[in-house]
């Protein structure tokens, strides 16, 4: 693993995050969030941040450890037959830094495929993670999602884009 | 060969006084039969006029197989228009909203109308000199759907010319959107941003019914509420409740606490849970809100509006709202195993903005497409859906606190909250206007 900070040790921080979804490796994935870190996906094209407009996601970590260990329950009756999802990024490209803060913002267009019995829904947007640095590793501050049809009618999305 | 269409005795065979026959949720006829007598003779929910604040402004709906506008005219009226040019029949408006200016022109040949649907040019008039064209529907311009009613903001149609009254129809139950509104220290709502929109691939009628259906948050909603109260119960019980923690808890109540709850029944299918108390009342005051209230309404006034704190109203068949918490869900059926559900957080004009980020987190946990709330919902519905298609047994029991004396005495009125008396209620409303006119 290279430095914390390294132009491809954050490129490679959001190909893993990625593969942690998709491989269900939920506990190491709700490691990579900071404790005041976001996962935060709008319901409009340009939609501000706040708390005054509701959301498809907004979850703080306390609602991300709710949808893991709902997922393990045995009564989540939505995920008797479980579901699986399988991210495919374009190559991140790292946007914005600031140094003094140990900030990175990185853009990843990327495609989300959730299949469930028989039935595989397809996806698409353009993911961004603000990343910190935080003790001795890279955090997640903010992963915002925008969803390409984030207005439109949709059926039950039920991992995580 | 159509089953039901001519044969008003084989649809009232349906409906039993404490059960329903499956055909109800799986029959494509019935389906378009519901939409042509049902939903077109209803007050159905069309939406809010804070949609549609400036003249111009509009909203495209479809509502039981008819698309309409949702317009603000320049005399500041709220109207709905069939939105069908009155030439060819183009839809004249296909955005989901915005402001078409002082005119609406037709894509196609340019046939413009004013904002209240009359006609007023068509290019080249000379070409229709010697036509019986001023005589025609063509000349009519826009077709108004037949009757509007806007109610505290709310804006409803009846699309069929015949049929009650809005406040026949309605009766008492409007107390629920009055408290609603009630609930805004300036006495008026605004829809807060986009709907969450979830599809649906159920029958519309489980949804309506599972609204004021209290006994399955303890087993559908175990996984969500329960996870979220099994992480929270190590805290201290001073320790401050996070929103979410406050939101979620109370759907894994016990029985007793629902079954107190109480149900209330109106005529038409309408009905309200909560008439107690409900998941809603022991969320934390606002200070600042309630002094709000009682500056506006004086302290005994405000008092009984908060003291109000009703689960889900449900507006047969489009609508249901929570005042408490100030969401509402509307209903768009698509097909007989297909349903949109459209819901919308709204904004109590001149309370503080923790309100509005209550209805946004509650509408958001419990209403989104990405909620586990309303994954295990529409996971059952999905179920009964695809079940229904057993021919072990054609018929839903709806029998929970059924007595043979509802058959004399009627169902209107409150009744313990576990009872399935909300879902007859919809059922003799079903098949009132589903064998209107005796077909």
């Amino acid at each position: 693993m290279r430095a914390a900070g390294d132009d491809a040790a954050l490129i490679e921080f959001v190909y893993h995050e990625a593969r942690l979804i998709d491989e269900k490796r939920f506990d190491e994935w709700y490691d990579l969030y900071a404790d005041d870190g976001r996962y935060w996906m709008p319901l409009m094209h340009g939609q501000p941040q706040g708390a005054e407009h509701t959301s498809l996601f907004d979850e703080d970590k306390l609602l991300l450890k709710i949808r893991i260990e709902r997922l393990r329950n045995p009564k989540s009756y939505s995920q008797a037959q479980p579901s699986w999802c399988q991210h495919v990024l374009q190559a991140p490209r790292i946007e914005s830094r600031d140094s003094e803060l140990g900030l990175a913002v990185l853009r990843t267009p990327f495609m989300y495929l959730e299949y469930q019995q028989d039935q595989q829904e397809v996806y698409a947007g353009v993911a961004w993670h603000h990343l910190r640095r935080g003790a001795g590793k890279i955090v997640i501050a903010l992963k915002k999602i925008e969803l390409l049809n984030c207005e439109a009618a949709l059926p039950s999305l039920q991992l995580f884009p | 060969m159509p089953e039901y269409r001519h044969d008003a005795a084989a649809i009232r065979a349906l409906v039993r006084d404490d059960a329903v026959h499956r055909d109800v949720y799986i029959s494509p006829e019935l389906f378009d039969l519901e939409m042509e007598r049902l939903w077109r003779s209803a007050w159905t929910y069309v939406g809010h006029d804070s949609q549609v604040p400036n003249s111009g402004d509009f909203c495209t709906v479809n509502i039981a197989g008819q698309p309409l506008l949702m317009l603000r005219g320049a005399d500041g009226a709220v109207r709905v228009l069939l939105n069908r040019c009155a030439h060819k029949g183009a839809k004249i408006l296909s955005a989901n909203s915005g402001n078409c200016g002082k005119l609406l022109r037709c894509s196609y040949h340019g046939w413009t109308y004013t904002l209240d649907g009359s006609l007023r040019t068509v290019p080249l008039k000379s070409g229709y000199a010697e036509t019986r064209f001023a005589e025609s529907p063509a000349a009519g311009g826009l077709t108004p759907a037949a009757n509007v009613a806007v109610y505290r903001g709310f804006v409803f149609a009846r699309l069929s010319r015949s049929g009650a009254s809005f406040e026949e129809y309605f009766g008492d139950s409007l107390s629920s959107i009055d408290n609603l509104a009630d609930r805004a220290p300036a006495g008026r709502l605004e829809v807060a941003g986009a709907p969450l929109r979830y599809m649906h691939n159920s029958n519309w009628k489980m949804f309506v019914e599972n609204l004021n259906d209290t006994m399955h948050p303890m087993v559908a909603h175990e996984s969500s509420a329960g996870t979220a109260r099994r992480l929270w119960q190590d805290q201290p019980p001073d320790a401050p409740r996070p929103m979410v923690i406050e939101q979620f808890l109370p759907f894994v109540s016990d029985y007793d606490f629902f079954d107190k709850m109480g149900v209330k029944i109106y005529d038409n299918g309408h009905s309200y849970t909560g008439v107690n108390f409900s998941i809603h009342s022991s969320y934390a005051a606002i200070p600042e809100y309630a002094a709000q209230l009682e500056a506006a309404y004086g302290a005994e006034r405000a008092r009984a509006i908060l003291g109000e704190s009703r689960h889900n109203t449900v507006y047969y068949p489009s609508l249901t709202i929570k005042g408490a918490i100030q969401t509402i869900r509307v209903v768009r059926p698509i097909a007989v195993d297909r349903t949109l559900i459209e819901s919308f957080t709204l904004r109590l004009v001149g309370a503080p903005p923790a309100l509005l980020e209550r209805s946004a987190m509650y509408n958001r946990l419990i209403n989104a497409p990405t909620s586990v709330v309303g994954h295990d919902d529409l996971y059952c519905y999905r179920a009964i859906q695809e079940g229904l298609a057993s021919n072990g047994n054609e018929w839903v029991s709806l029998q929970r606190n059924y007595s043979d004396r509802e058959r004399g005495e009627g169902l209107l009125g409150t009744h313990n909250g576990t009872s399935e008396v909300p879902m007859r209620g919809q059922f003799r409303a079903w098949v009132a206007a589903m064998t209107a006119g005796g077909a």
